[in-house]
Order: structure tokens, then C-alpha cells, then sequence
């Protein structure tokens, strides 16, 4: 029977890799405690992003709060169309004229990045190519004829291509942070939670070896 | 004190016989000695339960059963709810933790025959109540309301629809509707957090009552209450209060390290937990790329696909469950354990697992031929283990039983 149970944790792995087709990923990393990280994908964001794309379910007090910015900051920087700073991020663009611009509504940011992934967001946020058959004269690597305008050209241009990577580096961590912005909190607790119950584990055995003694 | 609360006692005593009951189940309750490993699952799958019960009530406080708010409620729930993300993760990390426990739980009863005379109702009602989790797991699974809720609903009930002259009229009166909508998450979510829960805690209870009657087997199958001391105390029995619930209590404190580190640090458990396609809301007009069940059934998934015949795919998904429930009366073997079977059971039953897991992968995966032809190969073994298994049980030659437990 021990034949078993070593399959089944040969088998196991096979399970988690079982993920991930077609386009070739950039692989970027990401790291949700790098508060500086974050201000600068922030910034970048409510720059170049937030104009067309909402992200409804990102509430500017709780950046404020987790990003440990200043409320005077934020108001300033990243809200364009609100004053309350208890307001979610919305765009200002009106769904129908968007989508008679691009051919599509721009798609809510708030869960993109685990939807599709970090390393897609940073694939796609790196990959447009000039494509002169586009009507924006751009395509894009990983989401093949896209109708977002290459909004990051202007930027790429000014930072050259190594600093442009590192910019879109932090714009993904800004982006994964939006979608889980509880991960440094959950995990901080995890560790706690993981310790105690360590803990708690000696008493337990302890308990259980006192009563089964004698039971032979 | 004592003497009020010895009268509350006596009080009660005499209109309900509460310390009849705690002696039959725990204290007065004698299990074998020699349970090992396996052996925690039982509990585990009750811990687990109570886990989903109180994280599904507090769950169903902020979670709004609509087509146009369910999805925000879950972004509400996970963003703004305090502990919110909390409450969800220990509840869908929940869910595979179930499926997981009572796996094992199951792979326990077929490798020591826990499920041949006379447990054969402990084995009945406990794949009822596997039968009403796969229920749970899958009307629970629409809920959130994202894109692999939506269409992996939309692929299940559709195979409704194979069913001859009436599986359209079944289908639409399911779904109250044309299509998946509102109307059929409404309906979803009123079977995930009422029905199937009053019928899984009635089930639950038929599984205990009839355990408790006949007594829990063991890794050796021997029968304990064949060798009793002078006062009726089975040999090898040992009282399941204190022994039991303290092992138990270490094997829970086991289990929830594991359970909280990935709660914790992988709550999408790789997409296996939550699925990526999830964090999109639900859309009518646009099929995701690759429809996927969850993992936990993803194996009947393979079978489904192999057979190129719709109907027959149906009819073979649900072969594959119904071959369970026969199990008892398939294995014709003079013993129960594994350990005194044949060199044949010991193939059958890892081959059974191989195939089990190598199905259960390839149903996660987009189907090309090569990955169909595995599937078709594996379904048929599958299917073989149980309908060879009265030959096999009876052709092999199998070791003596001993009299006593070699704990």
C-alpha cells in the first residue's frame, strides 16, 4: 500500500503544473511589500491607465491606507473625477463612446491581474509592436489585435527600453496588488496562525502519548 | 454548585436520556485499537463540515444571490467585509479540503474493505452523502458568478439535455430559463445553503447511527466484538472517548497547518482553488477559452469526454459513480483487508488509483487525441476494477485472518 500513497504525491505536482498554453510569458517579479514599487505603478497607473479603464472595486482611501500614502496625495494625484476619497476608481469615459473609439469597452483593471496573471500583465504591458495594418498602428504579443492604443509608447521613448521594463514592472505590482490587496496582511497573519498552531501541536501529541500508554 | 447542577442533570436525565446517548457514541463506544493513518479522515471530514457550515452562514450575511450583484457581493466580501477574504478563503479552501479528506476517507474503505458485511449501510450512506457534496460543490461553485461558474455550470446542465425526448424539458426546468441566469442562481444558491445541508446532516447522522451499531472496522478487518473479556468489553476495543478524541485532536491540529498554509499563502491553490477565468464576471455572449470543472471532478469529466457519444458519455459519468455504491456486493473475498488479500486485489486497487488520478489530470487539460486516447485507456481500467472484481476476489488465493489485531 505504500506504493500508493507515493503516487499519489508523484501525481500531485502533475496537477499544479496543469496550467498555461499558447503565447510565450515574460516572466516578471513582483513584490507586494516594496511600498516604493507600488507608489510608482501607482502613479503610472492613474497616469496612463485609470483615464479609460475603472477599477470599481478599489476603494482610493483603502490605496491611501495600504500604499501608506498621504489622503492629500492621492486626492491630488489619482482622483480626477471625485472628491471623496471613500469613492471607488472610476473612469470618466462614457461605456458607449469607448467602445465607438476602440471597438470595445475598456475592461474593469480591478482583478486583471489574477485573472490573467502577472506575468501577462507585464507580457502585455511590454509586448506592442508597430503594426501598420492596426488603426492605432500598434499590435501586442500576448493579446493579438488588441484595441488599446500603445498609450506607453510616449514613455518607452523617453525611459529607453531597460528602464521602460522596470516601469512596467511596477505598474504589474500596482496591478496585482489591486486584485489581492489583502496578500501582506494574509500572510503576515498566516505566519501567526502557523506558529500557534505549531504550538499548539506539543500539547496535543503530548496528550494524546499520555493516554495511549497503555494501550498496547 | 454541584448539587444545582446534579439536579439540572437528574432533571433532564429523566425526560431525555442525554448520558445514554454519550455512552453509546463516545465513552461506552469501543473501536478498534490498531486504527492507523487512514483513520483520521472520518473525523476530519466532520471538522471540515462544521468549517463550511460556519463560514457558509457568515458568508450568506454580505452575499447577494443576484445575477447583477452576486459578483460585486464576492469583491465586496473579499475587499471591505472585515476578515471577509478571510471567511471566503477558509470556505472555498474548505471545499477541496472535503473533497480531499473524504477521498481519502473512501480510499481507506476500499483498501481495508470497511464496506463488506455487515457495514454495507455505513458504506451506502456514506456515498449518499458523497453524492449530496458533489451537489453542494457544484451548485456552490455557480455562486460567485464569475465566467468558469457560468460555463461550467452551462456544460453540466447541458448534459441533461442528452437524456432522449425529455432532457430538454429537464434541462429548462432546472435552469428556469433558456440559458444559465439569475433566475438559476436564485434556485443554486437556495440548494447550496438550505436543502443540501439539512439532507447532508440527515445523512450524516444515518452514516454515525449505523457505524455505532455495527462497529468500526479496522486495517486487519478482524471483527473485535468476536473476542470479548469476561464483561462484554471487546478484547482489542478501547473506549472512543478519551482515546480517540484525543488522537483525533492531534490529527485535527495536523490537518488545519496544512489547511491553513494554503489558506493562507496559495488560496487559488494554482487555479486549482479558485480558477483564474473566475475573477471575470459571468458573460452569456463569450465562451471562455477552456471549460474546466474544478479538480474533485475532473476524473468523471475525463470519462464523460472519452466516450464520443454524447449520451453514452452521460451514461458512463454515471456509471462511474454507481459502480461505487455496489462496491459491497462486488467484492465476493472470505477477507476484508487489503493486507490479507491476493497479489490480483493489490494490482486491481492501485491500478484503480492510477487511473483514478491520470483521469482526474486529464481532465484539466484542453482534450487533443493523444490526451482522448489516455482518457479512453484509463476510463476502461477504471471501469474493469469493478466489473472483474467478483472474479478477482474469488480466483486469488488470500492469507489467513488472525484472530486478534496485529495493531
Amino acid at each position: 500500500m505504500k506504493k500508493i500513497i507515493v503516487l499519489l504525491f508523484i501525481f500531485f505536482p502533475g496537477f499544479v503544473l496543469a496550467s498555461g498554453e499558447g503565447v510565450k510569458l515574460e516572466h516578471v517579479q513582483v513584490d507586494a511589500k516594496d511600498l516604493e514599487s507600488l507608489k510608482r505603478g501607482a502613479d503610472l497607473f492613474y497616469k496612463y491607465c485609470s483615464g479609460c479603464h475603472s477599477t470599481k472595486y478599489v476603494r482610493y482611501e483603502r490605496i491611501a491606507t495600504d500604499l501608506n500614502l498621504a489622503e492629500a496625495y492621492v486626492k491630488e494625484n489619482y482622483m480626477f473625477n471625485s472628491d471623496n476619497i471613500g469613492e471607488v476608481a472610476l473612469s470618466s469615459m462614457p461605456a458607449d463612446l469607448s467602445k465607438k473609439w476602440f471597438g470595445t469597452t475598456p475592461p474593469d483593471m480591478s482583478l486583471e491581474a489574477r485573472l490573467r496573471g502577472n506575468d501577462w500583465v507585464y507580457s502585455y504591458l511590454i509586448g506592442f509592436y508597430e503594426d501598420e495594418s492596426r488603426p492605432f498602428g500598434y499590435n501586442n504579443h500576448v493579446f493579438k489585435d488588441v484595441g488599446m492604443p500603445n498609450v506607453l509608447a510616449g514613455l518607452k521613448q523617453e525611459l529607453g527600453e531597460e528602464k521602460f521594463k522596470a516601469a512596467a514592472t511596477d505598474i504589474t505590482n500596482y496591478m496585482a496588488y489591486m486584485a489581492d490587496p489583502v496578500k501582506v496582511e494574509r500572510e503576515s497573519l498566516g505566519i501567526k496562525v502557523i506558529i500557534f498552531l505549531l504550538v499548539l501541536l506539543i500539547p496535543s501529541y503530548l496528550l494524546k502519548k499520555e493516554y495511549w500508554k497503555d494501550i498496547h | 454548585m454541584k448539587q444545582i447542577v446534579d439536579s439540572v442533570m437528574d432533571w433532564v436525565e429523566v425526560r431525555m436520556p442525554v448520558s445514554k446517548l454519550y455512552k453509546e457514541h463516545m465513552a461506552d463506544y469501543y473501536a478498534p485499537k490498531n486504527f492507523n493513518f487512514w483513520y483520521y479522515f472520518g473525523s476530519l471530514a466532520l471538522f471540515v463540515l462544521v468549517n463550511q457550515l460556519l463560514t457558509g452562514i457568515w458568508l450568506t450575511m454580505y452575499y447577494t444571490p443576484s445575477g447583477g450583484e452576486a459578483f460585486n457581493s464576492i469583491e465586496y466580501i473579499m475587499r471591505d467585509v472585515e476578515y471577509g477574504w478571510l471567511l471566503r478563503y477558509l470556505h472555498s479552501t474548505g471545499a477541496t479540503a472535503f473533497f480531499v479528506v473524504i477521498y481519502l476517507h473512501m480510499f481507506r474503505g476500499m483498501m481495508y474493505g470497511s464496506y463488506k458485511s455487515p457495514r454495507e449501510l455505513v458504506w451506502l450512506f456514506g456515498m449518499g452523502i458523497y453524492g449530496v457534496l458533489m451537489g453542494e460543490a457544484f451548485f456552490g461553485y455557480l455562486l460567485p458568478w464569475g465566467q468558469m461558474s457560468y460555463w461550467g455550470a452551462q456544460v453540466i446542465l447541458s448534459l441533461v439535455g442528452a437524456v432522449p425526448i425529455v432532457g430538454d424539458d429537464i434541462a429548462l426546468w432546472v435552469r428556469g430559463d433558456y440559458v444559465i441566469s439569475g433566475v438559476t442562481l436564485n434556485r443554486f444558491f437556495a440548494l447550496h445553503v438550505v436543502a443540501l445541508p439539512i439532507v447532508l446532516l440527515g445523512l450524516i447522522a444515518m452514516h454515525l447511527f449505523a457505524l455505532h451499531e455495527v462497529g468500526s472496522s479496522n486495517p486487519d478487518g478482524v471483527e473485535i466484538k468476536e473476542k470479548k473479556d469476561s464483561e462484554g468489553i471487546p478484547l482489542d476495543g478501547i473506549p472512543f472517548h478519551p482515546y480517540y478524541t484525543v488522537k483525533d485532536i492531534m490529527g485535527v491540529v495536523v490537518f488545519l497547518i496544512v489547511f491553513c498554509a494554503v489558506v493562507f499563502f496559495f488560496p487559488s491553490g494554482g487555479g486549482l482553488i479558485l480558477e483564474g477565468p473566475n475573477f471575470e464576471p459571468s458573460n452569456a455572449l463569450k465562451t471562455p477559452e477552456h471549460i474546466a470543472p474544478v479538480w474533485y471532478f475532473t476524473p468523471y469529466y475525463s470519462v464523460l469526454r472519452a466516450v464520443p457519444n454524447k449520451l453514452g458519455g452521460v451514461i458512463a459519468m454515471g456509471g462511474a459513480i454507481a459502480f461505487l455504491f455496489v462496491l459491497p456486493w462486488l467484492d465476493r473475498s472470505p477477507v476484508k483487508s487489503i493486507r490479507y488479500k491476493g497479489w490480483m486485489s493489490k494490482f486491481a486497487l492501485t491500478a484503480f488509483v492510477v487511473s483514478f488520478l491520470i483521469l482526474g489530470y486529464l481532465g484539466t487539460q484542453a482534450p487533443t487525441p493523444g490526451k482522448t486516447l489516455a482518457a479512453q485507456i484509463f476510463t476502461i481500467i477504471y471501469f474493469l476494477f469493478f466489473i472483474l472484481m467478483p472474479f478477482y476476489t474469488t480466483m486469488e488465493k488470500t492469507k489467513p485472518v488472525p484472530e486478534r489485531v496485529t495493531g
